[in-house]
């Protein structure tokens, strides 16, 4: 072996030994990532199989005949309110406060929701009438078919402030 | 028949080889030689170093706070592993176990009481130890590296209690935790995510107790031991507590040392006596709270945070969201990662409050800081509020830019006044903004915790 050669092999080896040195830091980077992957998949919720008649499902609430106007029924199991709007438009409301995620009461004195927790205030349309809460609370999708009302708890819908766009009216006959 | 001559002295009994082979020197040492060997023997002394500098033991220096933390991590290992035995993580099951752990266990009460006492603890201490590291220049290098990791452990304590604060499942756990993860949707970007992976759903559930019993009885235990390890070992590296002097004084290369045991031994072991007796005596006066069974259907009034969360919940009543959960604890977080990393005309050590100066502006910045802050909460309950369209401004501006802009100003000033001009008083000034802010975070806390009543409306808390 000539000098030139050896010192061509030593260049090569060098270089080969920075490519499997590379080689191990980046598989180990993959390794690293699988675990992270691992934990964040684990971590995530799992879809939530709802039964019917409980909220994450399609809840039947009744004719549209049986909620008079200016009216609201909770249904507890759904976890929203059925709002009926002065006008005879429907509303699902969530009970869930905008603020930090409590359980809003209907009070049928004052005919508002008002939160127990830190005192935000909605209208009958869940509109905020009174802070910290930052918008209104959220709806849920409502369709009337055959003079029934249903309201898919599966879809929560989120907005600032009522617009009567949200509201789900019955076919006049 | 002769008996074999003895050549070897008569060999010792069995039960002495074993308690040999355990303990290889007496554990007492009788000479100051064999005082080094037990160090250099023992794994647990291995941890501390054979002699420490003498001025170091003064017990006005540390208040032996650090210690106390590491004692009360003891006792909740201890103590949570007992409950562990008992507790059962589901939504269906805790909170009966927790009532079993109360009625049934012998000193069931006793030991569910020490916990929750210790974890309430363990935030006060922690707290009032960074507060001490602080004025004792404790940051300044070599010990720079360490006050971020110190920084992590509390978060790590946080992350401890409030993941076992939900655990007993009843009516105060589900909605404080609640409206602590409720908090978290206000970050902007990844805050709904994030919630929705820590609650392992949309909403508290069953998965969240699984997740939150994971984190606290598995996650947090493994995480505070690896960084407690990893503080300590700064800790000797940087050689033991900052060695106290004057301003004007260099550091002294060879101060002068004394032997670890029995000196700092006993002192440790003294306060640690001590806490725990204190500690008892809470855990027998004062039952941890159980409130009703978790039911989401119904909301207390009011419903509050867990008290080292009440400021942020307080600041949340008066800022837009946006700043107060995140815009305003990314600043303060900010602003104490970077303590170590400024620029200090002085790096005293050992010395409180900087100088005689530094004392002096830092008490004018704590009563400012408690006069101001009750001052303006009053303000805007009473006259500002929002309904009486005083500020007719959007709440982004109003409530948010506006007050985060007063808060830099208020640092800032407080920066400038307590420097002077032109004079070198940069770290005096640095402390003064410091005091200031944790002045008007405690201030805040009390108030979220002591004075909001029925619908978070002030109240006098008797």
């Amino acid at each position: 072996m000539t000098k030139k050669n050896s010192t061509e092999e030593t260049a090569h080896s060098s270089q080969r030994r920075r490519f499997l040195t590379r080689l191990w830091f980046w598989l180990g980077a993959l390794a690293l990532a699988e675990g992270a992957y691992l934990a964040v998949r684990f971590l995530h919720p799992r879809k939530p199989q709802a039964r019917s008649g409980d909220f994450g499902a399609l809840i039947e609430a009744g004719a549209v005949d049986s909620f008079q106007t200016g009216s609201v029924t909770a249904f507890p199991r759904g976890q929203f309110y059925l709002s009926r709007l002065d006008d005879g438009g429907f509303l699902a409301i969530s009970r869930t406060c905008t603020h930090l995620g409590c359980t809003v009461p209907w009070v049928e004195e004052t005919k508002a929701f008002a939160c127990p927790c830190h005192g935000s205030v909605f209208d009958i349309a869940g509109s905020v009438m009174n802070s910290p809460a930052p918008r209104a609370l959220d709806i849920f999708p409502v369709s009337i078919e055959n003079n029934m009302v249903t309201v898919d708890t599966s879809v929560r819908l989120k907005r600032f402030e009522f617009d009567t766009k949200q509201a789900a009216y019955p076919k006049k006959i | 028949m002769n008996p074999p001559p003895r050549l070897q002295p008569e060999k010792p009994s069995l039960l002495r080889r074993i308690w040999q082979s355990i303990f290889p020197i007496p554990i007492i040492p009788r000479t100051e030689q064999d005082r080094r060997r037990t160090f250099f023997t023992y794994l647990v002394l291995h941890f501390r170093p054979a002699t420490l500098p003498e001025k170091t033991l003064k017990f006005s220096l540390s208040w032996g706070l650090g210690g106390m933390a590491a004692v009360l991590v003891g006792l909740q290992i201890g103590t949570g592993l007992l409950l562990k035995f008992v507790y059962e993580p589901s939504a269906t099951a805790a909170y009966e176990s927790v009532r079993v752990v109360m009625l049934e266990v012998p000193f069931g009460l006793l030991v569910r009481n020490l916990h929750h006492w210790c974890a309430n603890l363990l935030v006060l201490v922690a707290f009032l130890h960074m507060l001490r590291v602080f004025f004792t220049g404790g940051f300044h290098p070599p010990r720079q590296f360490n006050w971020i990791i110190g920084l992590t452990l509390f978060a790590v304590v946080l992350a401890a209690n409030l993941t076992g604060y939900l655990l007993p499942w009843d009516q105060l756990s589900f909605w404080a935790v609640t409206v602590s993860t409720g908090m978290l949707e206000y970050i902007p970007g990844i805050g709904l995510a994030l919630q929705k992976t820590i609650r392992g759903g949309a909403e508290i559930g069953p998965a969240t107790l699984r997740i939150f019993y994971a984190v606290h009885t598995a996650i947090v235990p493994l995480v505070l031991g690896l960084l407690m390890a990893f503080h300590f070992w700064r800790i000797r590296k940087a050689g033991g507590l900052v060695v106290p002097r004057g301003p004007e004084e260099e550091p002294d290369p060879n101060p002068v040392r004394v032997p670890v045991l029995p000196n700092l031994l006993v002192r440790e072991a003294t306060v640690a006596a001590v806490l725990i007796a204190v500690v008892m005596l809470l855990a027998i006066l004062f039952d941890a709270p159980l409130a009703e069974p978790a039911n989401a259907g119904l909301s207390p009034n009011p419903t509050k945070a867990p008290w080292y969360f009440s400021g942020l919940q307080e600041l949340l009543l008066h800022l837009h969201p946006i700043f107060a959960v995140f815009v305003i604890p990314a600043l303060a977080a900010c602003g104490l990662v970077c303590i170590p990393y400024l620029n200090y005309d002085k790096t005293v050590g050992g010395t409180w409050f900087v100088s005689r100066y530094g004392r002096r502006t830092a008490i004018q910045a704590t009563v400012a800081g408690f006069f101001i802050t009750p001052v303006l909460i009053g303000i805007d309950d009473w006259i500002i509020k929002p309904e009486s369209g005083l500020i007719d401004l959007p709440a982004y501006i109003g409530r948010g830019l506006m007050p985060a802009a007063l808060l830099l100003l208020a640092a800032f000033g407080a920066y400038r006044v307590v420097k002077g001009r032109g004079s070198d008083h940069r770290s005096e000034a640095v402390q003064a903004v410091f005091v200031l802010m944790a002045a008007a975070f405690i201030v805040l806390t009390i108030t979220g915790w002591w004075f909001r009543g029925e619908s978070m409306l002030l109240a006098w808390p008797w």
